[in-house]
């Protein structure tokens, strides 16, 4: 018998029950819920008079559409300005409370955006399958989990059954040799692996990123770039385990304890993809080539080194790219051959689910310390991705870095990320971001988003315009 | 769930590729706490020359003429014409939503991101892959004829048109079954609760960190 890949163990550790005409019954370990995509579960739940399989496997939190503004979040879920998001919000505490199910309210300690808080608290673990009415739960993957996003018909097939219907994904491995240079970030590597496979090239796969730059890199590393497998087309992403992942989870709230902690380490550790297994579709990217990546136009393939220029309708190959390309350009207000630094920038988002760990914070902030916003940037607002991240920044003195720059230090939540609370671009202005989608009106209706890491974002900001980071690491300040 | 057999119907064009979910159903409208009355806020952006807000009247705002589904031509259609990798982006699930509500029954696309794809089948939405070339075609011959029909056969899984092409397509048994019949999943899945059970009391001998963490 071949060897298996770490999806492979997964799913087989999972399989309740094979079908015969190819579907099978997968066993959920760990359900996290907000209140955008579970209303109409819970609601389904009570009208067809089923109650959830087990209380213990779920978590919630609100994030996508709660305000990021220290005053109006002082209010509570009662001070929330927008009804429509107030009923939604309240929803959720309301089905929480009905069924018994652990929610981490707006201003709780352990609060966040869904895939900042499950890893973090230790509801997330090696080896579980987590799934989320949110298509970054991706995310988990780097704690060698088989997460991934569902629709809200799932949420409630998840909640009524702890089982969801699926198919066995293809294998794919994505490898990464080498070493990352100097103001390179797991945000650049993850973009350009999306530049080089393109946003349909993971479809139909599990990807598994292997190689000396993702063992080198840290946890939160690993959830930036499995959190944005889904932008290559892939809804699970997955690093193995090593040392650092079962130091990262020891001592976390819901992790175990003492033997029982053992035993879980040791079971964790045969989590890594066997010597001999085979994978369906391999790529491969070098470290050392990898420059800090920024998107250009509106599809995260859209993308291209910091020092490079926009590509040319002259150089595409076939009329359909044309089309396509001409279609970007003119809803991001940009010239073909333009070069990309030359691109103003008019607000600046530091925060989402793919970079406002404390990490982020703290990439961001080296660049920030001793300078200022550029005049002509409207808004810089840097938002924590939880409670607990916002805790320990405070607690190094990072938001005083920020305000000392001119930046604005905001509550958790999911923020300009997608723009469904206050926080939100301006038709035709450009976004220096560190989310993880540049669609048309993603964050906000004609904004424009270029995508790219905390240390390049914050860099925008005191520069006015994208700006090659490393340029400014040298210099004295 | 609504089930889906055999389906005649006027075909509509999104002529591009990647379309994705914020585009089908931009962000705001996803406040609602509701699965239905998203179909006036399809392809909002792309529809009207405002921004639009959930609970306004749709039908007072000023609307993009050029957009193809805004021509009377297209007016009643029931099945999508799209290009590739159609739904990308986000699992929210109002997509399927919207575009069920809108009229649409069916979907034709070379490609479907997963999730998206998925969902449509909860929602009696049946997403057709068709190769590039016959896509092509149909866009083709669409262009050509004012009220240009198609109609689409889920037992056989076929697409025929007027002109004499049939287009053969591929789905999973058990999503065809569970369209055919309209069956409820979750009641589906509710028959093997035995097996769930007996996983979970092995799976809690083996890694019992899994159980209990959480209150
Ligand atoms: S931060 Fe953005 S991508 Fe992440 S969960 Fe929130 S809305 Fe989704």
């Amino acid at each position: 018998m071949t060897g298996r890949t770490l999806y492979d163990k997964l799913w087989d550790s999972h399989l309740v029950k094979q079908n015969t005409d190819g579907s099978s019954l997968i066993y959920i370990d760990r359900h996290v819920l907000h209140e955008v995509t579970s209303p109409q579960a819970f609601e389904g739940l009570r009208l067809a008079g089923r109650r959830p399989w087990r209380l213990d496997t779920n978590i919630a939190t609100p994030d996508h559409n709660i305000s990021t503004d220290k005053s109006e979040r002082a209010a509570g879920v009662a001070g929330m300005v927008d009804e429509v998001s107030r009923i939604q919000v309240q929803t959720l505490d309301d089905n929480c409370d009905f069924y018994g199910i652990k929610e981490f309210k707006i201003n709780e300690m352990g609060q966040g955006i869904v895939h900042v808080m499950g890893p973090e608290l230790g509801a997330t673990m090696p080896g579980m399958t987590v799934v989320c009415g949110d298509s970054h739960t991706a995310t988990h993957g780097a704690l060698a989990c088989l997460a991934h996003g569902i629709g809200t018909s799932e949420v409630e097939h998840v909640l009524a059954t702890q089982c969801l219907v699926a198919k066995k994904m293809k294998n794919m491995r994505v490898t990464v040799n080498g070493q990352l240079g100097t103001g390179v970030t797991p945000k650049d590597v993850v973009l350009a692996i999306i530049g080089k496979i393109g946003t349909a090239g993971g479809n139909e796969h599990a990807i598994e990123f292997a190689g000396s730059v993702f063992r080198d890199m840290s946890i939160e590393g690993r959830m930036t770039v499995c959190n944005m497998a889904i932008e290559a087309g892939a809804r699970v992403g997955m690093v193995a385990v090593d040392q650092k992942t079962i130091d990262y989870c020891e001592g976390r709230q819901f992790v175990p304890k003492g033997e029982m902690f053992q035993r879980a380490a040791s079971y964790w550790q045969t989590l890594v993809s066997d010597a001999d297994a085979v994978f369906d579709t391999e790529v491969v990217l070098h470290g050392d080539e990898i420059a800090p990546q920024v998107t250009w136009g509106t599809s995260p393939e859209m993308v291209a080194p910091v020092t490079a220029s926009l590509p040319t309708l002259a150089e595409q190959p076939s009329e359909e790219k044309r089309k396509g390309l001409a279609r970007a350009l003119e809803y991001m207000g940009l010239e073909g051959g333009q070069s990309i630094q030359s691109i103003a920038v008019d607000r600046v988002f530091i925060g989402s689910c793919t970079n406002s760990r404390i990490e982020d914070m703290r990439a961001a902030a080296a660049v920030a310390k001793g300078r200022s916003v550029a005049s002509t940037v409207k808004q810089v607002l840097v938002v924590p991705g939880s409670q607990m991240v916002k805790a320990q920044a405070e607690a190094e003195g990072l938001h005083e870095i920020f305000i000392a720059a001119g930046m604005d230090w905001r509550e958790p939540g999911c923020s300009m990320c997608l723009a469904m609370n206050a926080d939100k671009l301006g038709a035709g202005e450009h976004c220096a971001s560190t989310s993880n989608r540049n669609f048309e009106g993603r964050q906000g209706n004609g904004g424009r988003t270029h995508l790219m890491s905390p240390a390049m974002a914050a860099a925008a900001a005191v520069a006015g315009h994208i700006v090659d980071v490393r340029t400014l690491m040298g210099e004295n300040h | 769930m609504k089930a889906f057999t055999v389906h005649r119907g006027l075909v509509g064009p999104m002529d591009r590729a990647n379309v994705d979910t914020d585009m089908i159903i931009p962000k705001q409208f996803l406040k609602s706490i509701k699965r239905s009355g998203f179909g006036p806020n399809l392809f909002d952006e792309l529809r009207y020359h405002d921004e639009g807000q959930p609970g306004a009247d749709c039908s007072q705002r000023p609307i993009k003429a050029d957009f193809p589904l805004n021509l009377p031509r297209y007016k009643g259609a029931s099945i999508l014409l799209a290009r590739k990798n159609f739904g990308c982006g986000s699992s929210r699930e109002h997509a399927p939503w919207a575009l069920e509500d809108y009229g649409f029954n069916a979907l034709i696309a070379p490609s479907y991101a997963d999730i998206f794809y998925n969902n449509c089948f909860k929602n009696g939405l049946l997403p057709v892959i068709l190769s590039e070339e016959q896509v092509e075609t149909l866009f083709q011959e669409m262009a050509e004829k004012e009220g240009y029909q198609l109609s689409i056969d889920l037992p056989s899984q076929t697409v025929t048109t007027d002109s004499g092409h049939v287009f053969h397509f591929e789905l999973d048994e058990f999503r065809k079954e569970c369209l055919l019949n309209g069956l409820d999943e979750i009641g589906l899945t509710l028959e093997e609760a035995d097996a769930i059970k007996q996983y979970e009391t092995q799976r809690a001998q083996q890694h019992p960190w899994v159980f209990g963490a959480i209150k």
